[in-house]
């Protein structure tokens, strides 16, 4: 799935940049790299920008940039068994 | 650095009489300078708490990213030398900055400070060293301070101030710039690494490619050639290698150069001859 897709309270792992150039890079500097855990902080009013939670600081991303980034979904221990196919 | 017993003067350390004792903050007086230190580091993360501590002064200090959009500058004495100090807007990175994150790129690289103190959060190291590794690229002359170092322990953080000095082979001060803990310790690992009684080993990454390596070399002669006196050829070498458009647009206007102060600013110029 795509970090755009991410909703309120849930995590996920960044697993590629679909992004090339300098944008990429500006990514990767702000701690956004394959591996990394991002989390949704908070969702503006229109729902763009949110801002993800990286390594400890918040990031505010545009919707246009999140698309771009595609993450596996991090499944709640305890409710793991349920949602294997989500 | 410090042969002294910590025990003994735990206390001692955090009161300002005894730090008065060889610092002399000068506020903004900034002429006679011997030596010029840069700060740097991510945003928010005590660099101005920490110039303040320094020089005397009240810049504004606030809790918020992006609040030191120019650069501020102030001085002090310490051991009986001048050393101005130039307080740069945070930035997470060399490589891809917005326009006020440029201010303290090109200052990094090209003002040729004496030495470059990388302000780190101890609560947030990992994505702060990031930016420190980036430095280390380009001067061997830094000192790390490890600020915010009570909040990390009151995280239950616990760092190896030694083991991270020795991974990346500069000094590495733990600080609470607010309270002024640290900041004598820090001030003699200034003064050490720039007159070379601290010998540093910054850790760089190898992972040039000779093909890479022989671009990088050639683009860097064609760059001395055109720009005499700018220091970093290497590193604009790569950016443009790289396709980084702030910089191939500065070496296509020309204004590479002015950045090194070649025939430019005054103030660059004395801090090359300082």
């Amino acid at each position: 799935m795509r970090l755009d897709e991410l909703q309120k309270g849930q995590t996920g792992v960044v697993k590629a940049l679909h992004i090339t150039g300098p944008n990429r890079r500006r990514l990767m500097d702000l701690g956004i790299l394959p591996g990394t855990h991002i989390e949704v902080e908070m969702k503006s009013p229109l729902g763009d920008p949110v801002a993800y939670r990286v390594r400890g600081a918040v990031i505010a991303l545009r919707q246009v940039q999140a698309r771009e980034i595609e993450i596996t979904l991090d499944v709640p221990s305890t409710e793991a068994a349920e949602n294997v196919h989500s | 650095m410090s042969t002294r017993e910590t025990t003994v003067n735990t206390h001692c350390q955090t009161c300002p009489a005894y730090q008065n004792a060889k610092l002399h903050r000068l506020g903004i007086d900034v002429s006679n300078f011997d030596y010029a230190i840069a700060l740097a580091g991510n945003p928010n993360t005590g660099k101005s708490t920490l110039f303040n501590a320094m020089t005397g002064l009240r810049q504004h200090v606030g809790n918020w990213t992006g609040k030191t959009v120019a650069r501020a500058e102030g001085a002090y004495n310490f051991n009986g030398k001048n050393y101005k100090v130039v307080d740069l807007p945070g930035t997470y990175s060399l490589l891809s900055t917005s326009q006020d994150e440029e201010i303290a790129r090109d200052f990094i690289l090209f003002g040729q400070p004496n030495a470059t103190v990388v302000v780190v959060d101890a609560t947030r190291l990992e994505r702060n060293l990031n930016l420190t590794l980036q430095i280390l690229e380009i001067t061997d002359r830094v000192v790390v301070a490890l600020n915010l170092i009570d909040e990390a322990e009151r995280h239950g953080l616990q760092i190896d101030v030694r083991a991270l000095s020795k991974q990346l082979g500069v000094p590495v001060v733990p600080m609470v710039a607010r309270k002024g803990v640290g900041l004598e310790d820090l001030l003699g690992n200034i003064e050490a690494v720039i007159t070379g009684q601290y010998v540093t080993r910054p850790h760089r990454v190898k992972h040039y490619d000779p093909r890479l390596e022989k671009a990088i070399s050639q683009l860097a002669t064609q760059l001395e050639d055109q720009f005499p006196g700018l220091p970093n050829t290497r590193w604009v070498a790569l950016r443009l290698l790289d396709g980084d458009p702030s910089i191939e647009q500065a070496v296509r206007e020309g204004t590479l150069g002015e950045l090194s102060g070649v025939g430019r600013s005054d103030e660059v110029l004395m801090l090359q001859t300082a």
